[in-house]
């Protein structure tokens, strides 16, 4: 293949990485810049999301996209409830103290990953995808699905930028980010939106696990990767910062894409920490992050 | 209206307030003064639930407010003007009115009536709290909290840092909120403010209340400014 087709090829892969990780570091940006808690089990809930998306499409007969469509729905909820059961029991409990909620958030992720090896095994599972289309490129063929993953989480991703700009729900969630008491002082039920925000977070993961695990596989060690990635993220973004993690999820997965096709994947994890190692240095509150 | 009862309270172990008693009644301006640590923000962070009283009782028209949780105590119409502003900064002018309208489920009618009382926050619905000038910022936590359509106002040093043609609008907007019957209790560590718009004048020492008086009874040389703020 020339280069050019060869390039393209890569850019399409990065754009499926990019879809993927800023849809999951997107979850983890909004609980730290709402709740300014570090979640280190982020990745346990995208490992979560996967396994359930298993279940649910193992419980859905008939077409694939039945069980699909089913598992986009269902589990994320199921990981949403989870962590707003997780955050009404232990973070809530911690008075969301950063230092504690590291460890608590640790303490956690091994919870879920012990569960998932319990109730689904230690094997890597696949789920089938919604449909098996195969557009025909001139210079190679590519998968219709990976296409559509990019077209949903970019709706997903818009649809929470709705949310979070255009709702009152949204606007609430904004201003307990900017000064908790304050919101206090203004009727803001800042527990509640705590609990609101980790759920939706966690979900936020899920959602990206499940539009993955058509070509990943659905495994319980399988968190450690998006949670590396998705702090990389923020870390470039900026901590807190929407706009931001986007920018750097796609800057990440696209170099990614480009770099594993031409020369290795471990080459592109050691460019991205690298360039997060450059970051911390040379600008620590991230490339649209604000002075803290 | 507001009645403070033998108040104590603090951050942990460390009680900053102790026994306090104050009553704030309606279309009054309450001023209290103290110096720099006398507990005089705490005693306000106190009223909103946001620092634990230890022991007395905060009543509010016959409910018992030290008990609520803080997110529940400007429903009952206290509003906040916290020290240094507290505005959402990165929120436009028009979403910080609208989180003050959203505490009470007030709509339309109010959000006009207090654009009407400051106009100039008219002009910049669009444009980030953050940016405004300081007095505009100021406007921004008044309307802010007036949007609750209080019974209860609390300022905490609202003309921290501002110019004098900017301190004056503020006197007439407290002015103008007396005559609507509105409690308003001060912080306030300018002699001259405080006696052209207060009533009475609470003085704090050490987290006591030392002493209350009329404020028609004092004049800037009055000894109780020198004893209790040092000016």
């Amino acid at each position: 293949m020339e280069f050019g087709p060869f390039l393209l090829l890569a850019l399409m892969e990065g754009m499926v990485m990019s879809a993927v990780l800023a849809l999951t570091a997107v979850g983890l940006s909004l609980v730290f810049g709402v709740m300014r808690v570090v979640n280190v089990a982020h990745g346990e809930f995208f490992m979560l999301g996967a396994v359930a998306a298993w279940f649910v499409t193992q419980a859905v007969p008939g077409h694939p996209a039945l069980g699909f469509a089913a598992a986009l729905l269902l589990a994320p909820l199921f990981v949403g409830a989870v962590a707003a059961l997780a955050d009404g029991l232990i973070l809530k409990r911690l008075n969301y103290d950063p230092e504690a909620t590291i460890v608590a958030t640790i303490g956690l992720s091994y919870i879920f990953q012990q569960a998932a090896l319990s109730f689904y095994g230690p094997d890597a599972r696949p789920v089938l995808a919604p449909f098996d289309l195969r557009l025909q490129l001139p210079w190679f063929g590519y998968s219709g699905y990976k296409i559509a993953v990019v077209i949903a989480a970019a709706l997903i991703l818009i649809g929470i930028w709705l949310f979070m700009t255009r709702s009152r729900a949204g606007l609430v969630m904004r201003a307990t980010q900017a000064d908790r008491d304050t919101a206090r002082a203004f009727g803001i039920n800042v527990d509640r939106v705590f609990a609101t925000v980790f759920a939706l977070g966690a979900a936020m993961a899920a959602m990206g696990a499940v539009l993955i695990v058509p070509i990943q596989q659905a495994h319980y060690l399988m968190g450690h990767d998006p949670l590396l990635l998705s702090f990389i993220v923020v870390i470039i973004g900026g901590l807190g910062s929407l706009r931001g993690t986007l920018v750097a999820a796609l800057l990440i997965g696209l170099s990614d894409g480009v770099i594993s096709v031409f020369f290795s994947p471990t080459l592109a994890k050691i460019l991205a920490t690298l360039f997060v190692a450059l970051v911390l240095v040379f600008r620590p509150q991230g490339l649209f992050g604000g002075q803290r | 209206m507001l009645e403070i009862s033998d108040l104590s309270g603090g951050y942990g172990a460390v009680e900053v307030l102790r026994g306090v008693t104050l009553t704030a009644r309606g279309g009054e301006v309450t001023c209290v003064m103290g110096r720099n640590g006398a507990g005089k923000t705490t005693m306000l962070r106190a009223i909103m639930g946001q620092v634990r009283a230890s022991a007395g009782t905060i009543r509010l028209k016959g409910t018992e407010l030290q008990s609520l949780p803080a997110h529940e105590v400007p429903r009952h119409g206290i509003g906040y003007v916290p020290q240094g502003r507290r505005l959402f900064s990165d929120l436009t002018v028009a979403e910080n009115i609208t989180i003050g309208l959203m505490t009470r489920n007030h709509g339309a009618a109010t959000r006009d009536k207090v654009l009407d009382l400051f106009p100039r926050l008219r002009e910049r619905l669009d444009q980030r709290a953050g940016t405004l000038s300081g007095g505009e910022q100021q406007m921004l936590a008044i309307a802010r909290a007036l949007c609750l359509e209080p019974a209860v106002l609390l300022l905490d040093e609202p003309t921290e840092g501002l110019q004098p043609s900017m301190i004056a609008a503020i006197r007439d907007t407290v002015m103008l909120l007396k005559t609507t019957g509105v409690a308003t209790i001060l912080v306030e560590q300018r002699v001259d403010a405080v006696l052209s718009m207060a009533d009475q004048v609470a003085f704090l020492q050490n987290g006591i209340l030392a002493e209350t008086c009329a404020a028609a009874a004092l004049t800037p040389a009055s000894p109780q400014f020198q004893t209790y703020v040092g000016v």
